[in-house]
């Protein structure tokens, strides 16, 4: 009886399950970090960085007027300069009126209906996602803090596990890739932390600004895994403990990613 | 309900504490009809599923499609005109030499019976075993038996 090989087998299987969170070694590193260093001059160059084509169109947005006469920036300042990047840099945030947590993308939805009486859009609508990549570059440069304690606790708990959770017909977890194998290679890609400092975020497989719920469906779409739509419980759930996994790392939007 | 006879019963044991056998929550997969059961045994599966005979040329092939096995992404294989190889898992170069056809079989069926928590997919895993599985897939195995086998056959010509 290979009891020895039976009990190393365990010990080995019980080991690779400890992949819980934040240790030390895992401290959070920019996608930045993982880009090439002609990749990340383009990311850095306003002109060069395609991502800033939409901030520009988020821009325009921002000044559009709804039924009401008024446009976002009748409060915000019209290059948004009275919205603070220290509260930007903390979405998503809790909301006691709706009693869960809201996203950046789901305050600017809030303000477009009942501040602007606009007709409301669909969550990721292409404009909801220019207007918040536009919001969200306020804040560049700003570190992200993102509230786990409180209210925020149970969103970022669920966030959490379904990070952790084997899905779809491949069976791998979002901790598979971008916590076990960070750094390897999947065929020429380099596998990162996928943190979510960049997003909206310009990914050069696609060619276009990319929201992070759009880039969960992609993730689970590969898994050949059922996805949900943008703007779902799971993964604003998802989005809080992304955001706070990326505690710390300052924000880049528009990044530029694979 | 028992067609999936877990020869390892402690490690499936510790599949279950980790959450990577479906929970109570989630939704049978419609069954499939032809899913070939298997047994594993000593770690390893010594008979061809269906008793199909593999073709390593076919084999090869399908470690570099990407709909298939697309062993490559994760794998270097001895496959040069396939550029780029992953480094996720180890090199598959000698494999032949280290693991029998029959380990070679489980590893390629269902890797989870030995390392629960490996981020490999399990090419002819149970599909009552996959979770949230988009609907095009459901109740499906990512490869047929003769697909398995002609990788299996491939496999074993890497001395």
């Amino acid at each position: 009886m290979p009891t020895g090989k039976l009990s190393l087998l365990l010990v080995t299987s019980l080991l690779a399950g400890t992949v819980s969170g934040a240790g030390p070694g895992n401290k959070p590193r920019s996608g930045y970090e993982f880009l090439s260093p002609e990749t990340r001059d383009m990311q850095e160059d306003e002109f060069s960085n395609p991502g800033f084509q939409t901030v520009d169109e988020g821009a325009e947005l921002f000044i559009t007027a709804g039924e009401n006469g008024k446009s976002c920036a009748s409060c915000h300042g019209d290059r948004g300069q009275k919205l603070k990047p220290r509260n930007i840099a903390s979405y998503p945030v809790y909301s006691e009126q709706l009693e869960k947590p809201v996203t950046l993308q789901g305050q600017i939805h809030r303000c477009w209906t009942e501040r602007l009486g606009k007709p409301a859009m669909k969550y990721d609508n292409k404009d909801a996602i220019r207007l918040e990549t536009f919001v969200r570059n306020l804040a560049e440069g700003r570190r992200i803090d993102v509230e786990t304690g409180g209210p925020m606790r149970p969103y970022y708990e669920a966030g959490r596990e379904f990070f952790y959770k084997p899905t779809g017909q491949l069976d791998m977890a979002c901790a598979h890739c971008h916590e076990q194998y960070v750094g390897a290679r999947l065929r020429a890609q380099v596998l990162t932390q996928g943190q979510s400092n960049g997003f909206p975020t310009y990914r050069l497989a696609n060619n276009r600004v990319n929201s992070l719920h759009e880039r969960f469906r992609q993730c689970q779409n590969l898994l050949r895994a059922q996805f949900q739509k943008a703007g779902s419980d799971d993964y604003i759930n998802l989005e809080v403990f992304m955001h706070a996994r990326s505690n710390g790392l300052r924000i880049e939007t528009p990044a530029i990613r694979f | 309900m028992n067609r999936y006879i877990p020869v390892l019963t402690s490690l499936a044991l510790a599949a279950l504490f980790s959450g990577s056998v479906p929970g109570a929550d989630q939704k049978a997969a419609p069954e499939s009809v032809d899913y070939i059961k298997w047994q594993a045994a000593g770690y390893a599966i010594a008979k061809p599923l269906g008793s199909l005979t593999g073709d390593p040329a076919v084999g090869r092939k399908l470690v570099v499609d990407r709909k298939k096995g697309n062993c490559i992404a994760c794998h270097l294989l001895p496959v040069p005109e396939a550029e780029f190889p992953g480094t996720v898992g180890p090199p598959l170069v000698g494999i032949a030499h280290r693991l029998s056809e029959g380990e070679l079989r489980l590893r390629v069926v269902d890797i989870k019976q030995l390392f629960p928590h490996s981020i490999m997919p399990g090419y002819y895993r149970n599909p009552e075993n996959y979770i949230n599985v988009k609907k095009k897939f459901r109740g499906k195995t990512i490869l047929s038996p003769q697909e398995v086998e002609d990788i299996v056959a491939w496999l074993t010509t890497l001395q």
